[in-house]
């Protein structure tokens, strides 16, 4: 036991040794599971609106880069306790939020969120069960609008709940929503879009303000040239700046 | 979209049938799932023996006369045993992940005059970070699976230590007599004759502890490795043809459906091998089950 615990500490401390400084890398850590904002392509890359946005920011920052897909559950977690140095997951800047991690200036408009039903169904959402991702905007705009609300771990569970009957409506980002109701003949939009939300922007590590003011500079950098409209406008993702 | 194995797959909205299989399932998505299969076997491969270690190490400690030595034993298992294992792999690992860290800080930023704890934020020096920030991804991907090592072998020690504990006192005290008489110290009477005359009682207890083992892998997500249910849960996930050159419905059946088959096959498996390791234990051994063996072969 001792030498196990002590071969264990002498391996992590020494770990890495090698490769000590250089130029530092920034971690961007993402969930993978919410196209457009980020999913994983068919070649196993993170892929989608937030990949080409990130790589972009990094290199008007004059930063190196790294993709790291996180669990949404755990997202926050790993990242205050240094796992990765930036969350740029569709992950909208809220009260709740702010007072554990900072956000950059967002990136996207305050969210449409948009609620998906069955195509044949007629859904009264006052009274409707509605699914939604856990720890999301959109589960705690539900319950704090009085429905019924099932949370679920990832997007697609909470889309086939509906189709399970489980739920009548589900609530997301409208983006997500949409090439699903375009693509899937049983789905269908329903009822008005909401906003929620101020917008999506990175969260960063509130001790890490140098970092944070580097990614506000880049994304009001884009901002300025239309460049972050261009890249807006090819995902889908919703309102222009 | 990214390179392909056969040149045919280069369009495959254009192909059907067994030729678009060939290509879906050949993807560099998919290759990633396959490697993942690997992973979790070899995560078991070092888990296994490391946790038995662990629990070795516990059983004896708690068995032991020197009380605070008994304390520590007694308490790993009972702590470890009482934590459920979701909270253990949410917060234990970002825990030990900080502990590592803050060793490292101590050991080489001994001028670092800012707190560690600045409100939410851990916060240590950028050489003390675990692995090196501009570290290449591997290294942050083996530092992750060591991590997740550890984690698993240590709940899993927690068990097999109360498994080992029972199966030292089920030893019959006759043959630790017997060596006594022959003049062996307590040293001896240990290594000689109750270890190797236990492991006939732990089999069944451990090879229990095996089958959750084989089953827990999932968890490992939750440490941001990507195993075969990450991989299965996402590219059974409904694909739009907007993200992908296969566009399909949810799938999620059929990809779980193949790791049933996989974890069903694996667990026949080790059902097999541990039957085995059961009866050449049993050889010779002053149990019913011994003595079954003794007549038949006479």
């Amino acid at each position: 036991m001792k030498k196990l615990i002590l071969g264990t500490a002498i391996t992590a401390l020494t770990a890495g040794a090698a490769l000590a400084e250089g130029h530092s890398v920034v971690r961007l850590g993402t969930e993978g599971a919410y196209p457009p904002y980020n999913f994983i392509n068919d070649a196993g890359e993170v892929d989608g609106f937030e990949r080409a946005l990130g790589d972009e920011l990094c290199a008007r920052a004059e930063l190196t880069c790294e993709w790291v897909t996180n669990d949404w559950d755990s997202i926050i977690p790993n990242l205050v306790s240094g796992n990765y140095d930036a969350i740029i997951a569709g992950m909208s800047i809220t009260d709740e939020r702010l007072e554990v991690i900072d956000f950059t200036e967002n990136y996207t408009q305050p969210d449409p969120s948009a609620y998906l039903a069955l195509a044949d169904a007629d859904v009264d959402l006052s009274s409707a069960v509605i699914a939604a991702q856990a720890a999301t905007i959109q589960a705690s705009y539900a319950a704090g609008e009085g429905m019924t609300v099932l949370e679920f771990a990832t997007p697609e569970e909470s889309v086939a709940a509906v189709r399970a009957g489980e739920a009548d409506a589900v609530l997301a980002d409208r983006a997500y929503l949409a090439p699903l109701a375009e693509a899937e003949a049983d789905l269908a939009f329903t009822g008005e879009n909401v906003l929620i939300g101020g917008g999506v922007g990175m969260g960063i590590r509130q001790s890490d303000t140098e970092l944070r003011d580097k990614f506000t500079a880049a994304i009001q950098s884009m901002k300025a040239d239309g460049s972050l409209n261009a890249l807006i406008e090819e995902w889908e993702i919703g309102e222009l700046f | 979209m990214g390179a392909t194995i056969f040149s045919y797959c280069s369009d495959p909205s254009t192909i059907e049938g067994l030729k678009w299989l060939s290509c879906y399932l050949t993807t560099g998505k998919h290759i990633s799932m396959y490697w993942s299969f690997g992973t979790v076997l070899l995560l078991l491969a070092i888990t296994a023996p490391t946790a038995l270690a662990f629990g070795f190490a516990g059983a004896t400690a708690a068995r032991s006369r020197i009380a605070p030595v008994s304390w520590i034993g007694k308490g790993y298992t009972a702590i470890v045993r009482g934590v459920p294992d979701i909270a253990f792999f949410l917060f234990f690992v970002i825990a030990l992940d900080q502990l590592f860290e803050w060793i490292r800080h101590e050991v080489k930023c001994p001028d670092w005059t800012d707190p560690i704890r600045q409100g939410n934020d851990f916060v240590v020096c950028t050489e003390a970070k675990l692995p090196l920030g501009n570290a290449a991804a591997w290294v942050h991907d083996t530092y992750a699976f060591f991590l997740a090592v550890l984690t698993f072998s240590i709940v899993f020690g927690a068990f097999a230590a109360n498994v080992l504990t029972g199966a030292m006192r089920a030893v019959p005290r006759a043959q630790i007599e017997t060596g006594e008489a022959y003049g062996m110290t307590e040293r001896q009477t240990f290594w000689r004759i109750m270890v190797p005359q236990m492991w006939v009682y732990a089999l069944p207890g451990l090879s229990n502890l095996w089958m959750v083992l084989i089953k827990a892998t999932p968890l490992l997500f939750l440490l941001g490795i990507e195993d075969i249910v990450y991989w299965a849960r996402d590219l059974g996930a409904t694909k739009t043809p907007k993200f992908t050159d296969y566009p399909h419905g949810d799938w999620r059946m059929w990809y779980f459906l193949a790791l049933l088959v996989f974890y069903l096959c694996f667990t026949k498996l080790s059902e097999i091998v541990l039957d085995r390791i059961n009866r050449r234990l049993t050889l010779g051994q002053a149990t019913a089950a011994g003595e079954a063996q003794r007549k038949a072969a006479a």
